[in-house]
């Protein structure tokens, strides 16, 4: 079971760990800064936390296993933008080479010690082999002509939010992107197709909402022990694939299926947990009622847990990474946009509150 | 004999907070040439001040003897032998 939790918040890093009367707050970390993202690694025990400065930038820092203090090392760094290149996103604005966003992390293969994969905004993907070191872009996807149709959805240019390394073979990585569709290569990187074929939207021109190339996924995870099945939160609502990401179709969930985060049980992928909001134009929990929903049946049918979650005036949003399962699937954790954290040791069936009063949390990570 | 002198680079608390950056002397002709003095030495600073295409930050101001620059791509700005140069940062957000 894991020992700690790692929460990103617009004010700083929290790091949980269990009491003897449950989860506490029991340290923290770059208090005051927006810490975006964490990633634990657990080849080796380090830690990675992304921070957005704003002004100076975005910056990562790392903590060796065991270690109190914290490294700055070095954050993805676009090349230069060759002179004259008229690269443009998919609503026709100038694409602007600098990170802005450290938007994913993971970890390689069990194999690759040290090797972490990095999405970002405006959409470079990056891969470092020395432990964030130094990174390198992947040149092959960024250079794709097909890129310059992404397009920013919620924020205003296009971003990788999600990165799953397939466990049969590190070779084949698949990254979500908000709004770009899927994209999976099966050679480490050399080349890259588009993977989204099925998802679709539900209002738009006829070309457009089935176009896999302007897909919103809004988180995709893939299940550990059955790596053929995908589970994708999407703009307009929730989407599967049990042929590893070839074909896509849509599950229908109460009491909605839009929504941000998403995690599967990493022994069964079947097992699907969602945090559902009224919609896309309605970013709050149905009837101010705040609920995990969960399939046990490939998403047949959906349980709505609420013991131990507000029930009334929750206004709260759980982001893309603020939903986390450990690697039993027993324990989730998740942090909301009002600042609260819970716990649930039982798959969801109840809730520890172990904070109300943290700021705006944007990650939520066990390691 | 008379002295040579020098630019004077200054920098905010707010970025020492991250970055120590204490005010140094440089030569240069423009405000590239003169943060590129900077930036030999201290190399985490630049990624502070300059984006990837080593352009000024969105949010960062570069004022030479109080005045703006206005090349923020190029940053070919005249930088006299005895300039202040000052690299500032808005307050924002909540």
């Amino acid at each position: 079971m894991a020992k700690r939790i790692l929460v990103s918040t617009r004010k700083g890093l929290f790091e949980l760990g269990r009491g003897r009367g449950g989860w506490v707050i029991k340290a923290d970390h770059f208090l005051a800064d927006n810490v975006t993202l964490t990633l634990h690694d657990p080849r080796d025990g380090t830690d990675y936390a992304a921070l957005n400065h704003g002004h100076f930038g975005i910056k990562l820092h790392r903590r060796d296993k065991g270690k109190k203090t914290w490294t700055e090392i070095a954050s993805p760094k676009y090349p230069p933008k060759p002179e004259g290149l008229d690269d443009k996103d998919g609503w026709g604005k100038p694409v602007n080479w600098t990170t802005q966003l450290i938007w994913a992390m993971e970890t390689g293969g069990p194999k690759q010690k040290g090797v972490i994969w990095c999405g970002t905004m405006p959409g470079g993907l990056f891969r470092s082999s020395d432990r964030g070191d130094t990174w390198e872009l992947m040149e092959t996807l960024w250079r794709h002509p097909d890129r310059n149709k992404w397009l920013g959805g919620g924020a205003d240019i296009p971003g990788i939010h999600s990165i799953c390394v397939d466990p049969r073979d590190a070779d084949t990585v698949r990254v979500a992107v908000s709004c770009g569709g899927v994209w999976v290569t099966t050679d480490g990187g050399k080349t890259w197709a588009q993977s989204a074929h099925g998802m679709k939207f539900d209002d738009g021109p006829s070309s457009e909402v089935e176009s896999p190339d302007g897909q919103d996924p809004h988180m995709m995870v893939q299940c550990a022990a059955d790596p053929t099945k995908l589970w994708v939160q999407h703009h307009a609502g929730i989407f599967k694939s049990v042929n590893d990401g070839k074909q896509w179709t849509r599950v229908h969930a109460k009491p909605s299926a839009f929504g941000f985060g998403v995690v599967v049980h990493p022994a069964d992928p079947d097992t699907v947990w969602f945090v559902p909001g009224i919609k896309d134009e309605k970013r709050i929990p149905v009837d101010g009622a705040l609920v995990v929903t969960r399939t046990r049946d490939g998403g047949k049918t959906f349980k709505s847990l609420k013991k131990g979650l507000p029930q009334k005036n929750a206004y709260d949003v759980v982001f893309r990474h603020a939903l986390a399962i450990d690697d039993t699937g027993d324990m989730l954790a998740m942090g909301s946009t009002t600042g609260n954290v819970w716990v649930s040791e039982n798959q969801g069936d109840s809730w520890q509150m172990v904070s109300s009063t943290l700021p705006q949390v944007y990650a939520v990570r066990f390691a | 004999m008379i002295k040579c002198r020098m630019a004077k680079v200054h920098f905010t608390s707010n970025l020492r907070r991250h970055v120590d950056s204490p005010a140094v002397e440089c030569e240069g002709a423009t405000v590239r040439e003169i943060l590129d003095e900077v930036f030999k030495v201290n190399t985490r600073l630049e990624t502070y001040v300059l984006d990837d295409q080593r352009a000024v930050r969105k949010h960062m101001r570069i004022l030479v003897d109080g005045v703006a620059v206005r090349d923020l791509t190029g940053l070919t700005d005249a930088v006299l032998s005895n300039s202040e140069v000052w690299v500032m940062q808005a307050l924002s957000g909540g």
